[in-house]
């Protein structure tokens, strides 16, 4: 029983980040008298799901009154095209910058991994300038485009140091047996790279689908998502606030991201480390 | 050119392009627009360092940069322990070690405005902990963190470190995984206690890792708006503000853009004062190895 006390505080550290999480699920699940009589840390007497149905379909954010489902959707139609657009350019820059076939290309490198230090707010404004100028601004377009300039340092990071790791021989191989530069990515390096794909697939969608800063600049009236309707619904301190309502909602706005996590399991520890531990 | 190389420069254009427009040149726009009058719409009208004469004076500007040096500061020191203290608990071998892992995690996959709402509403004292805990009994109990303005910023740190320790834990974990075993058979051998271990051996051997999670952390900090904006909204008053959160409401909402872009400077000024080093540091290191 020497090992009693690790369990214990292992335990204990684990029900104290659980604990918020269990305080919100319990307080989705309470009517507004139960909330307002009675303790945050009291089970529900009597369980409903009236604040997750008014949550998903009813809730009044920004002068909708069709709940956080709308917002939900925008997140989804932001993130998949998103993903695909700085997947399929991180992916092609990681595996030219692998070829390092100048000196500029490795100083090309070291600018974009300096790129993930620049806090957005430095960028910003620019970057609204030249979003607007190109006639994007406000629309699905022009946010995707941001999330892609965004997300370029560290997705092609991750496929840069991936493709490194590949044995020269087989680049040999592929042109020996007349493949350019594209087939080789096409069918060579690509197909290798499935399980990088998935880390950046993974961290990407957690990325873009969490942002807040982005989606409240670049995202068009009703075009915003989720992150930042929540925010108008719970956000505000004043007023007669439904809490159950806000609760249920946080839950929905962060289910999709906890799913990806707890399905993906290892590839988000595996990503979170390679972003960590530069190449 | 040798044709071999013409492809990949060729596909190397478009990041080239985001790099050195959206990256640098947009830098060297912002500085410029802090040397202007900017007030609404960018205009080219050179005031030399009168906005950041204007930045200085200002005391909500003091307010958020000794915000973000606290925050930064506690947060930081609270991550780097609570997630070395979880990797350490975690190494000694215990069973269901992927269950533990998981959820010391799971804050890290949900977004800062989600983190802060929660929080919010936890902390939020008519209705949330304090609350609950003088409903069990103890009448006195205060914990108004989230109303006080002079407490208002521990609370941001607070929900920080509970989304964050994860990070930090993964990072240590990694670099416990990678001590050689053959240390702690000597260690045995020699009747060493196990803290000892930690304290003198281990720990030193983790340097780098401290630095890496360090860095990465503090960037997080400079960067921080999402969680203040959901949690506090900067307030009671501007007592939480934190300097990303003044430059995006003089940039967006005030039109104050020199000022702005002024606060912005600083912000890049402060990582790169940090960060610099690092990476200087790394790539010679890099170089000579």
């Amino acid at each position: 029983m020497r090992r009693l006390p690790l369990y214990l505080m292992l335990s204990i550290a684990a029900l104290m980040v659980l604990f918020p999480l269990l305080v919100m699920l319990s307080t989705s699940l309470k009517p507004l008298d139960e909330i307002n009589h009675g303790s945050l840390f009291a089970l529900p007497q009597d369980p409903t799901l009236a604040a997750w149905t008014k949550a998903w379909g009813g809730a009044c954010i920004s002068g909708t009154c069709r709940g956080l489902s709308v917002w939900f959707a925008n997140s989804f139609a932001i993130v998949l095209p998103a993903l695909f657009c700085s997947l399929a350019l991180g992916a092609l820059t990681g595996y030219a910058l692998s070829l390092r076939t100048a000196r500029w290309v490795d100083m090309l490198f070291a600018a974009l991994l300096i790129g993930l230090f620049i806090p957005p707010q430095v960028t910003l404004y620019p970057m609204i300038v030249l979003v607007r100028e190109m006639g994007l601004f406000g629309t699905l377009g022009g946010l995707v485009f941001a999330h892609t300039v965004w997300g370029l340092a560290f997705v092609t990071l991750l496929f840069r140091n991936f493709f490194l790791s590949v044995p020269r021989d087989l680049l040999k191989a592929a042109r020996i047996d007349g493949a350019g530069f594209l087939a080789t990515f096409w069918h060579v390096m690509l197909p290798l790279s499935l399980p990088v794909c998935a880390v950046a697939l993974v961290l990407q969608f957690t990325y873009i689908w969490n942002d807040f800063i982005l989606g409240l600049t670049f995202a068009g009236p009703g075009q915003q998502p989720v992150t930042v309707a929540l925010n108008v619904l719970a956000g505000s301190q004043f007023g007669q606030q439904e809490y159950n309502v806000n609760m249920a909602a946080t839950m929905i706005a962060a289910l999709p991201t906890i799913l990806v996590y707890l399905l993906s399991g290892r590839l988000f520890v595996r990503g979170i480390a390679a972003g960590a531990v530069k190449g | 050119m040798k044709p071999s190389h013409r492809a990949p420069t060729l596909a190397l254009l478009p990041a080239g392009l985001i790099t050195f427009v959206c990256f640098y040149l947009f830098i060297a726009w912002t500085f410029a627009i802090s040397l202007t009058s900017s007030q609404l719409l960018p205009s080219w009208d050179f005031v030399g360092l009168l906005q950041y004469e204007r930045l200085f004076a200002s005391a909500r500007w003091w307010t958020a940069m000794g915000n973000m040096a606290l925050y930064g500061i506690l947060f930081i020191t609270g991550c780097l322990a609570v997630g070395y203290l979880l990797a350490i608990l975690i190494d000694r071998g215990v069973r269901a070690e992927g269950v533990y892992r998981t959820i010391f995690m799971l804050p890290l996959s949900m977004s800062f405005v989600v983190t802060g709402i929660i929080w919010q509403w936890m902390l939020n004292p008519g209705l949330g902990i304090q609350q609950a805990v003088r409903g069990l009994g103890w009448e006195e109990f205060a914990f108004n963190w989230l109303v006080r303005a002079d407490r208002s910023i521990y609370t941001v740190v607070l929900a920080g470190i509970w989304q964050q320790s994860g990070l930090c834990m993964a990072l240590f974990l990694a670099g416990l995984r990678g001590v050689d075993p053959n240390i702690w058979k000597a260690a045995k051998v020699d009747g060493i206690p196990i803290w000892r271990v930690y304290a003198s051996i281990i720990t030193p051997m983790l340097r780098p890792v401290f630095f890496t999670a360090a860095i990465l952390l503090f960037s997080l900090v400079v960067k921080s708006f999402d969680l203040v904006v959901a949690l506090t909204g900067g307030g009671p008053g501007f007592s939480s503000d934190l300097p990303a959160r003044f430059v995006m409401e003089h940039i967006l909402n005030r039109q104050e853009l020199g000022l702005g872009a002024a606060g912005a400077c600083m912000m890049l000024a402060t990582i790169a004062a940090v960060v610099g080093p690092y990476l200087y540091a790394e790539i010679r290191q890099k170089k000579g190895g």
